[in-house]
């Protein structure tokens, strides 16, 4: 049954890049667009804060895969514009997790206490420099555990670029492998989330030595957590 | 090419179609999702050692991968070893297990907040563990987790089209279909963001609501 082990391992580690690849690049543009559109949420100007909130809405509010298919199939029909698929992929992911995490930032930034606020009007800073400062460095750590989950959450979504094409993990096992070695689909598919499962730990891991960190930087010791793998939260859980 | 209001009626059934699928696969996952992740929770405060820790590695194995390759596992490997399951059948279970997962935490985190004294009343009165359980920690953590339930539904809601890669035509699935016969997407998958939009936002503005009323304090 192991005989072609060695195969299905590297089969699969060929499109391990390209996973790896969607999921920073995915991480990357979520991150961004979390800060972006979650201090936006916050903001003065009524209107700034019903255009992020309509963003967030909708890309929360519709289905991955939909959003995936929409920006693949339908997106190229009305622009005249074909995306790469793993260009495609990023921009889904990033979009999507990206509304996740605006949710986060803006929960964390408004759970910083009052007082902090007080204080920094109370020295005179600036508004920018009393959210550089002050804010952000303490929202930052409550905002560790959460982004974790929706990482994870996030390099599982990679799995759909299997739908448009991209030859990264899943695509490898299901059109390269299982169409030839259909009768040793348990151990390919074993394989598979074998390595799913390394880079959440990795993941996982990172995501530990950042909190601890971010927490040392404002003097506080982090929180034990009780999940080793991950936090328990899946998609709406994070709001 | 510009918007074709015809082609978006002709396209209309076969959606619809798609749409009465994903309730089906939501309604039948949630309720697998509902009684394992039950199960999960309790045999993970069972205080046997062994089961606890198995529950665990079960739990954050299924968490940390992508359902996807869970419902290729589910459809095309286990009818090697004699269990043929139907497309939705197959689609149900990964769901359901899926998110099993993260409702066990729900749970965990309901009964975790059930105060201690509760316990040692128990004890006290010396209720067996069954009457424990069922009459007095159960009845109090259940209705305070219904919130975080209902997230999670909502979530299984927008992972239906998920079940397109084992052959299960759900709504984004149905509208895939239908838009590939007519070599034209647009109308029918945006029909199909709109339809999970319009049902989606009201629920979670609804979950979001009974949060703040019942959901457990933070």
């Amino acid at each position: 049954m192991f005989d072609n082990f060695g195969l299905f391992v590297s089969t699969i580690a060929d499109g391990l890049l390209l996973t790896v690849e969607a999921t920073i690049g995915g991480i990357v543009l979520a991150t961004a667009l979390s800060f972006l559109a979650g201090l936006a949420m916050l903001s003065r100007f009524t209107a700034v804060r019903v255009i992020t909130r309509v963003y967030v809405e909708i890309w929360r509010g519709t289905s991955e895969v939909v959003q995936l298919f929409w920006i693949y199939f339908a997106l190229p029909v009305l622009t005249g514009f074909q995306i790469l698929p793993l260009w495609a992929g990023i921009f889904v992911l990033g979009l999507n997790f990206g509304a996740y995490g605006a949710e986060i930032v803006r929960g964390a930034v408004q759970s910083v206490p009052r007082e902090q606020r007080e204080g920094c009007v109370a020295l005179n800073f600036s508004p920018a420099q009393r959210m550089r400062r002050v804010i952000l460095p303490q929202a930052f750590v409550d905002m560790v555990p959460p982004f974790n989950n929706l990482f994870i959450q996030l390099l599982k979504g990679t799995a759909l670029l299997t739908f448009i094409t991209v030859p990264e993990m899943t695509y490898q096992a299901s059109q390269v492998l299982v169409t030839r070695y259909t009768g040793q689909a348990a151990l390919i598919w074993t394989t598979v989330l074998v390595f799913y499962l390394v880079l959440s730990v990795l993941i996982t891991t990172g995501m530990k030595v950042l909190e601890r960190r971010a927490a040392a930087r404002v003097g506080r010791t982090p929180v034990r957590r009780t999940a080793a793998l991950g936090g328990a939260s899946g998609h709406s859980g994070v709001a | 090419m510009s918007w074709d209001w015809n082609y978006l009626w002709q396209v209309l059934p076969s959606v619809l179609e798609g749409l009465l699928v994903t309730f089906e696969a939501t309604v039948l996952g949630a309720l697998v999702a509902y009684v394992l992740g039950l199960i999960f929770a309790i045999l993970r405060r069972s205080g046997i050692w062994v089961i606890s820790r198995l529950v665990w590695l079960i739990v954050e194995f299924v968490r940390s991968t992508p359902l996807l390759v869970q419902l290729f596992f589910l459809f095309f490997v286990l009818p090697q070893f004699g269990v043929t399951l139907s497309p939705l059948t197959a689609g149900v279970l990964g769901l359901g297990l899926h998110y099993a997962t993260y409702t066990s935490e729900v749970y965990r985190a309901g009964i975790e907040a059930v105060p201690k004294g509760q316990w040692e009343a128990c004890v006290a009165l010396s209720l067996p563990r069954t009457r424990t359980w069922l009459r007095v920690i159960l009845p109090q953590a259940i209705p305070r987790v219904l919130p975080a339930l209902g997230n999670y539904t909502i979530s299984m809601f927008k992972e239906t089209p998920l079940l397109l890669a084992i052959g299960v035509l759900d709504l984004a699935g149905a509208a895939f279909e239908v838009g590939s016969l007519n070599f034209r997407y647009v109308e029918p998958l945006t029909l199909a963001g709109v339809l999970f939009l319009v049902l989606s936002y009201p629920a979670s503005l609804l979950v979001r609501f009974l949060e703040r009323r019942f959901g457990l304090a933070k």
